[in-house]
């Protein structure tokens, strides 16, 4: 079990079993864990900004950033590499993230929650009206080729999952580290006593911008791999429904655990697929109760199930 | 001028609107600290009810007294408020008093996807007219434009819903009591107060006033799924410019958002979807607790 403690090795580890499992998947369930990863790089940007207490539920934000620019850099520039698109996506979600960071670093709760809402409805409402991206139709999204690679059917669907194994094992291996990492630890300390840190010497809206920024990023990342797995883009990924999911997905996971997230989120790809197949008219109901009984009977999200039993551990 | 006086008309009538569906959210916040989400839907409940209830008294001979249809949707509204306020409240939002606030928000987000199909399920997709209440009172003239005089009554609620909610807090013993439960939980318990009772009564209120606005917009427009969802967003953006928990906040913040898209209505129809965000977006950046909050100090 020490190897597993090691973060490259467990990284290492869990990116063997994902392309083992990728070739024994079926396409539907391998497009269901392309899609829940992506998502669940958005939820992981949160998770990073609850650890220093803020949850944006407005990240719809920028993952409606990262899936236009996926969307219109093929349609204009004829650009279908997935390394550069991915590329174009964090530059661009992230420069705009850097814009609202600093200012959005001041609020703090409901107000932070409700003022990156109004900043991702301001998306939802401009993109609507603009005929010229496809108004509320959306557009199409070209599939995504692979350093000159350009797969179709199974290939694509098989090519698409691997690349954002990879992306989710790296990021995550990354977002271990920064958690560690003396910023990583000074979020936890913001969320219990943000005056206190002001007094050792420590920016809280520093910090808090950083955080903005890496989820605005993850955000972006998430929104090109989506916007390519579906093949098509439309305002919706900027309404604020689509972000409450990601915050679900957050809150689910928790702040304790990084595979957490994205087991959190393939598990709501799950419910909202099956009850999708099975209570078409219903599937909000299913996924409304599912989220109610995760809130009351995982109060700390499902990270917090493997510390538990850790404690246990420890204690035994 | 003759434009700015449209605007100013149509900006009153439809903040008036505005304000009568988000002062209940401002009223439960206040008071249970919770930021309900699913406020749209009790909105929509409210709306579809009044649908319900309406055509059924048109079809059981409301013709001959068709002012009475005015009584009906408030008893609709008021239904709607003592099965589903005590229901919500008790049940469920309870367990979340002096917990993290956002986890409250996902537990109404919860409830909003419930309620949504749920609607569903009762009134199933096809959407409701009942056009009868809007065209009962004919229209008035208003200096060259013709108004449906019914939009002049919505203006006349909000008033009486403002100052009857003003008067209540402010100058009733009851209202009193909420004050003090506001200010702190626990003392007034010990006082003797019954915070149980207080929360339970101030959330029915606030699901009540979410449903009046309902039963006033449901023969306004066509009652079909997706009410709901438009309304919370326009809600929060008042609520939030206002101050959250503030009447007299929710007022003004109604007022403005109001003014705001009625002059982009007729000056700049493109930004119509997003006026009312980038009004709240400018008042927060001046005043980041909305323009009614008190600043709060900070723990240590």
């Amino acid at each position: 079990m020490t190897l597993l403690r090691s973060v490259p090795a467990a990284s290492a580890l869990a990116f063997a079993a994902l392309v083992l499992a990728g070739f024994v998947l079926p396409d539907w369930a391998m497009f269901l864990v392309t899609m829940a990863f992506a998502k669940g790089l958005v939820a992981l940007g949160i998770v990073g900004l609850m650890r220093g207490g803020l949850v944006s539920f407005g990240q719809g934000l920028y993952f409606c950033i990262g899936a236009y620019v996926s969307g219109l850099m093929a349609n204009w520039t004829g650009i279908t590499d997935i390394f550069l698109l991915s590329l174009l996506g964090v530059l661009a979600a992230g420069a705009i993230g850097t814009i609202f960071g600093p200012l959005l670093a001041n609020y703090r709760g409901i107000f932070f929650a409700m003022l990156s809402l109004s900043l991702s409805m301001i998306l939802y409402g401009a993109l609507s009206k603009m005929t010229t991206l496809g108004g509320t139709d959306g557009l199409n999204v070209a599939a995504p080729t692979f350093l000159g690679y350009a797969p179709e059917g199974r290939p694509l669907g098989l090519a698409l999952y691997l690349y954002t194994s990879a992306i989710v094992v790296l990021v995550g291996g990354l977002m271990r580290g920064l958690f560690n990492s003396q910023r990583g630890l000074i979020a936890l300390a913001i969320r219990d006593n943000e005056l206190r840190i002001e007094y050792l010497g420590a920016s809280v809206r520093t910090a808090m911008a950083i955080n903005y920024v890496i989820a605005a990023v993850l955000g972006g990342l998430g929104g090109v791999i989506s916007g390519l797995a579906i093949g098509h883009v439309d305002p919706e990924f900027s309404f604020w429904t689509t972000s409450g999911e990601f915050v679900f997905v957050a809150i689910l996971s928790g702040y304790l655990s990084i595979p957490a997230v994205f087991v959190g989120s393939i598990l709501l790809e799950v419910v909202r697929s099956f009850s999708n197949l099975y209570f078409p008219n219903t599937w909000q109901l299913a996924l409304g109760i599912f989220l109610l009984l995760v809130i009351v009977l995982l109060p700390r999200g499902l990270g917090s199930l493997t510390l538990r039993r850790r404690k246990a551990k420890e204690q035994a | 001028m003759e434009l700015f006086a449209v605007i100013l008309v149509d900006g009153l009538i439809y903040g008036a609107w505005l304000f009568i569906v988000s002062v209940g959210l401002t009223l439960v916040f206040g008071v249970l600290n919770i930021l309900n989400l699913a406020h749209g839907s009790l909105y929509a409940v409210g709306a579809y009810t009044t649908a319900s209830a309406v055509g059924a008294y048109f079809a059981f001979g409301g013709d001959g007294f068709p002012i009475g249809s005015y009584a009906v949707m408030i008893i609709a509204a008021v239904l709607v408020a003592i099965v589903i306020g005590p229901l919500l409240e008790r049940g469920l939002l309870r367990h979340f008093y002096g917990r993290d606030e956002v986890l409250a928000v996902l537990v109404t987000y919860g409830v909003f996807l419930i309620l949504e199909d749920v609607m569903k399920l009762i009134w199933g997709v096809d959407p409701y007219f009942v056009y009868q209440p809007y065209d009962l009172l004919g229209s008035v003239e208003v200096g060259p434009l013709y108004y449906v005089s019914y939009d002049f009554l919505v203006i006349a609620v909000a008033i009486i819903v403002g100052l009857l909610v003003w008067f209540v807090i402010n100058r009733t013993r009851q209202g009193k009591v909420v004050l003090a439960v506001i200010h702190d939980r626990e003392m007034s318990q010990a006082m003797g107060v019954n915070v149980d009772r207080v929360f339970m009564a101030a959330f029915a209120a606030g699901v009540f006033l979410a449903a009046l606005g309902g039963a006033l917009t449901a023969p306004m427009i066509s009652v079909s799924p997706g009410i709901s969802v438009n309304v919370i967003i326009l809600a929060f953006a008042v609520v939030i410019i206002g101050g959250l928990g503030s009447i007299e906040g929710a007022a003004i913040g109604a007022v403005v958002v109001g003014v705001a898209r009625a002059a982009s209505v007729h000056l700049l129809p493109e930004a119509e979807l997003f006026i009312i965000y980038l009004v709240m977006a400018a008042v927060l950046v001046f005043r980041p607790e909305g323009l009614f909050q008190k600043t709060q100090a900070r723990k240590i």
